[in-house]
């Protein structure tokens, strides 16, 4: 057959073999991907490392290699001093330590606010971190026992052998501290109290409730402090005479008690149905029903959007600075005007430093409240 | 006992204080004897105590001299206003730097926003950078950097720094030219509001035609004539009508052009930073709430990326980012009260601030102050969610 020879084609060798197809995993093909996918980006990425390149040994050279570490007053931070020029002043910070973080508590005491920071560390580790077991107890420990035991250990009491130490001694880290702990303290069984009377069917429960949400949520903080301050003393009889921390953190308390309301709501809303009538048709009666089914699941799934009003709480202790009480931020403004200390480059060692504290309580409450969120988060969006 | 009366038990055999509806109205009404009580205790404190330090009450104050001054007035004002006219500045100056707060931060948010689903690596990076500092220190010292910090550095008067633009920077403030609008003014501006207008309409009927023909006409070229070329040729031919007075550097101070007073760019610049940080943050979670599958189909159906973007992706994402700018701008409003902390003369500071300090009245003053954020803060939202209904989603 002649004419099978020619339609026919069988290859007798090999073809060469294609080129392997780029790199799909590695380094090269990471930088490939995600800094010169395009023309444009690889224009973008050079400018951004050049950019980068240009301020971040300046930076460095002024936070880190200029900086002066060990100062007993303002003089070791001048550059006319000190022969070349200098970075920031972090001795500034390390001359102050104790006022930064305890104000003027008698430095004779400060084992009390030390043991205090203690405490509330364990507290929150054993609400916050998963595998500690009993957080019933943790509840217990943290909601009532630690807030009176915190109270006479700081403010101190005669009949227990503690000096009493008056509030307007105290100051610094150790008063954002407690303002925060307060407010997380009140603000969340307030708050919970408040979301359940918003979502009752009493309309006197209900109506006081949303009046006070919507009230508080609608003024800004530096408002009800000033109430707070001003008109507090106002509406109590004149022997009175409350405390000017107390009254600032009565403010505080509300204030956040509305915003922790709001969370709580958004969980009990996420309660399917069921649940409820699943706990009533077992016979169970308001309290019990809240107690046993609802608000365990419903703080759970609620546990992110608290921590982040943790965050904002923390954030926003800062405001008391305005009414004169000395949190951290007012006694690093005080000390800033320390005679021994008056020179033009302080402000940005003090400041500096607190936003770096803020900073990592923040981010590190942030983190935190993300990783939650990954856990209880099992529906598959993308 | 009868089977009929276990399985059903009649209304008569519960106890009153068994009865939920009893119990409802006695929980109410210990709960409302409560609040009353605790109102009338804290008001006939008050009206003792106010009694007992000769404090006045009312609002007679209202058209006494103030006998102070404020440094930014936008309505004019001398010490020998009323504090009621004090009150209309505090206002203003408060709905002044939110207004421009709300604007930047919003552009400064909706990019960086973007940038940080960016395919770069390195730009997302440094969006993400930028957002985490900012979200996560206070504000108040966010602007105590700026105030004190960078604008504190600033050189005296005499060593200006001069910006281009005529734009010069001292302890002073920011000054710049000032735009001074002569009469003739008025024709460019009517015509340009005209072609406004007439733009708006093509674009209706450009979106008509597509419905009907499923081609959009192009538009494009001829609005940017509408815009642009048509009124600057009005402009032109009622000679220019528009100067401006530039800031002349003096040997103490710079005179002439408009000066914005330190304390004003420090809350603007503060407010923005620090708000745009959540912005990007509400902008990056209305997009990544879109559903892949949407882009997909989009893709599949030959849309271009951009396309993708505008017609599928934004109109979809937009319904969420909508409510949660609303508790933004919110937020910023209620945030410019910080300006009493480094003495801008926002509501706070002149009314509970000054105010205050000379008349002791407390109960007025913060009464009143809170009154005006609530009803901005009621006003806002009914806005947003009139705005929000528009976007909403049509369920079919």
């Amino acid at each position: 057959m002649t004419t099978s020879a020619e339609t026919h084609f069988i290859r007798s060798t090999f073809k060469e073999p294609i080129a392997p197809p780029m790199r799909t995993s590695g380094a090269i093909h990471w930088l490939r991907e995600n800094l010169f996918s395009s023309p444009l980006n690889t224009i973008l990425t050079l400018v951004i490392l050049y950019f980068l390149y240009s301020i971040i040994p300046g930076i460095v050279d002024v936070l880190i290699i200029k900086a002066v570490w060990v100062a007993e007053d303002s003089k070791a931070c001048v550059a006319d001093v000190v022969g070349h020029p200098v970075g920031m002043c972090w001795g500034f910070v390390g001359a102050h330590w104790g006022y930064f973080v305890f104000g003027q508590y008698p430095e004779h005491l400060r084992w009390r606010p030390e043991l205090f920071f203690a405490l509330e560390g364990i507290g929150l580790a054993w609400l916050l971190i998963q595998r500690i077991p009993r957080k019933d107890l943790g509840m217990i420990y943290f909601f009532v026992v630690f807030p009176i035991v915190a109270f006479f250990l700081l403010s101190g009491s005669t009949t227990l052998g503690l000096e009493v130490v008056q509030t307007h001694y105290w100051g610094g880290f150790l008063v954002s501290i407690v303002i925060g702990t307060v407010g997380i303290v009140i603000s969340v069984p307030l708050g919970i109290i408040l979301a359940l009377g918003r979502r009752s069917h009493m309309p006197v429960a209900r109506s006081s409730s949303v009046v006070m949400i919507e009230f508080i949520r609608g003024v800004p903080l530096i408002t009800v402090l000033f109430m707070a301050n001003v008109m507090f003393p106002l509406f109590v009889p004149e022997g009175w005479r409350p405390d000017s921390l107390l009254r600032v953190l009565v403010g505080v308390a509300l204030f956040f008690s509305a915003y922790m309301a709001e969370t709580v709501r958004g969980g009990l809303q996420a309660i399917p149905r069921g649940q409820y009538e699943a706990a009533q048709a077992l016979g169970l009666g308001y309290w019990q029903m809240m107690i046993k089914i609802i608000l365990p699941q419903a703080l759970k799934i609620v546990i992110p959007g608290i921590v982040n009003n943790f965050i904002g709480l923390l954030k926003d202790t800062t405001l008391v600075a305005i009414v004169n009480i000395f949190d951290f931020l007012k006694v690093i403004e005080a000390s800033l005007n320390d005679p021994v200390w008056r020179t033009s480059g302080m402000p940005f060692a003090g400041y500096l430093f607190a936003a770096i504290v803020y900073f990592i309580l923040c981010y590190g409450m942030a983190r935190y409240s993300m990783s939650v969120e990954r856990r209880l988060a099992t529906d598959h969006r993308h | 006992m009868s089977v009929e009366s276990a399985g059903r038990p009649s209304e008569a055999k519960v106890v009153f204080y068994n009865d939920p509806r009893v119990r409802s109205l006695f929980f109410q009404l210990i709960l409302l004897a409560l609040i009353v009580a605790l109102f009338w205790f804290a008001y006939d404190n008050t009206v003792t105590n106010l009694k007992k330090r000769n404090i006045a009450q009312g609002f007679g104050f209202w058209n006494v001299e103030a006998g102070f001054d404020i440094s930014q007035t936008l309505i004019s004002y001398s010490a020998a206003s009323s504090y009621g006219r004090a009150f209309w500045v505090g206002l203003l100056n408060t709905l002044l730097v939110s207004f421009v707060s709300i604007v930047l931060a919003t552009i400064l948010g909706v990019v960086i926003g973007i940038l940080r689903l960016s395919k770069n690596w390195l730009i997302a990076k440094l969006a993400t950078v930028y957002v985490e500092i900012f979200r996560n220190i206070p504000l108040l010292l966010i602007l105590y950097f700026w105030y004190r910090g960078v604008l504190g550095l600033l050189p005296e008067p005499r060593d200006s720094i001069k910006l281009p633009g005529s734009i010069i920077l001292n302890t002073r403030g920011l000054m710049m030219p000032r735009p001074v609008l002569a009469d003739a003014f008025i024709y460019p501006l009517v015509v340009f509001v005209l072609m406004t207008i007439a733009s708006i309409a093509l674009v209706w009927w450009a979106g008509r035609v597509q419905e009907r023909t499923g081609i959009r006409p192009k538009t494009g070229w001829l609005i940017a004539g509408l815009m642009v070329l048509v009124p600057s040729i009005v402009f032109i031919v009622s000679g220019a009508p528009l100067s401006f007075d530039v800031p002349v550097q003096g040997r103490f101070n710079a005179s002439g052009g408009m000066t914005l007073a330190p304390e004003f760019v420090s809350m603007v610049v503060g407010l923005t930073t620090y708000t745009a940080a959540f912005i990007a943050e509400n902008v990056r979670a209305g997009i990544l709430a879109i559903s892949k599958g949407q882009t997909e189909a989009a893709q599949s159906l030959g849309l271009s990326h951009a396309q993708t973007v505008r017609l599928v992706i934004m109109p979809q994402a937009l319904r969420v980012i909508v409510p949660l700018l609303n508790s933004e701008y919110l937020s910023l409003t209620k945030n410019s009260s910080l300006g009493v902390s480094i003495g801008y003369p926002d509501l706070v500071s002149v009314f509970t601030g000054t105010v205050l300090n000379q008349t002791g009245q407390a109960v007025e003053m913060v009464s009143v102050t809170m009154l005006v954020y609530l009803t901005l803060s009621l006003l806002t939202s009914a806005f947003m969610n009139w705005f929000n209904r528009r976007v909403a989603l049509v369920e079919r």
